[in-house]
């Protein structure tokens, strides 16, 4: 089988902030009764984390659970670990009115970090980046210019960036290009 | 700027994320109906003035279908509420009535005929 790698291979770029590709990374996808205690304890058993609260994620130790929208979640696990987990869940979820599929080569995963984090993203994405408005721990789904995307803010301050891995690259120059040194705005 | 917020997600969504889907609550005429009614069906909707029903989906978000109501004059938004129902909620009636009293939109209006 051929080597997996990111969508590209672990470029970076500094300026105002540091865009990076995070690397690879497993993601699922679940849908389902967000309520129901068996969808509950099989999420916590994949991730270690509990569902999380309306537009927020939850970390633990080996992954994490971002709230998609009202029955929809996305499950990040470590990228080797997918398939199994996947299997896992839908044996876990046999019988629910459930699916969890393994999304993990279909999305692209990016890093922004630094002090104009938040400034690189508020140029692309018609999201309130005040530190008062988004903090750490919220999730959110909204575009990036033109496309579809996700991110939330980690407590040290960095952003993690969730898109579709056919617009992975238009992502990272879009997100480079707001970093340019030259572009400091200054709003945050 | 047109700002509404996601009955679903809680988010204040703005315009560039969301997408229109025209006409709310309308009632679909298909087989077996009149030719007229099948016409305005397709073609006849409203253009008001003023109070206004429309759906909405959160596209760049949950995803999920919504209704909105909203003043096309002021554009004022009234409130949004769940895309699971074939008419106007009281409640969000009751918030236009407290702006807008005397208003109509279709059959529907503030109740003080």
């Amino acid at each position: 089988m051929s080597k997996a790698v990111s969508v590209l291979n672990g470029a970076q770029f500094s300026g105002l902030a540091k865009v990076e590709d995070a690397g690879l990374q497993g993601m699922i996808t679940l849908r389902g009764d967000l309520e129901s205690s068996v969808l509950k304890a099989a999420v916590k058993a994949a991730t270690g984390a509990a569902v999380p609260a309306q537009g927020s994620i939850s970390v633990a130790e080996n992954g994490a659970v971002a709230w998609m929208s009202p029955d929809e979640l996305l499950l990040l696990v470590p990228y080797e670990d997918a398939v199994s987990k996947t299997a896992e869940l839908a044996a876990a979820l046999k019988g629910e009115h459930a699916l969890a599929a393994n999304v993990s080569d279909a999305r692209a995963f990016f890093r922004v970090s630094g002090e104009g984090a938040r400034e690189v993203l508020g140029k692309v994405s018609p999201v309130d980046f005040d530190a008062a408005a988004f903090k750490p721990g919220q999730f959110r789904r909204s575009r990036l210019a033109q496309v579809a995307g996700a991110y939330w803010l980690n407590e040290d301050g960095s952003f993690y960036i969730v898109c579709f891995r056919s617009v992975g690259e238009y992502v990272f120059k879009l997100l480079s290009t707001a970093a340019h040194p030259q572009s400091k705005v200054g709003v945050y | 700027m047109l700002i509404l917020e996601c009955p679903y997600c809680g988010v204040k969504a703005e315009e560039t994320e969301l997408a229109a889907g025209g006409e709310a609550h309308l009632k679909r005429f298909g087989p077996g109906s009149s030719d007229d009614e099948f016409h305005d069906y397709l073609f006849m909707r409203e253009n008001p003035k003023g109070v206004h029903f429309e759906r909405w989906r959160h596209a760049n978000g949950c995803g999920k279908w919504f209704h909105a109501a909203r003043c096309t004059m002021t554009l004022e938004v009234f409130g949004t509420y769940t895309a699971q129902t074939a008419v106007p909620t009281q409640e969000i009636m009751d918030k236009i009535t407290a702006k807008r009293p005397g208003w109509t939109w279709r059959e529907f209006s503030d109740g003080q005929k």
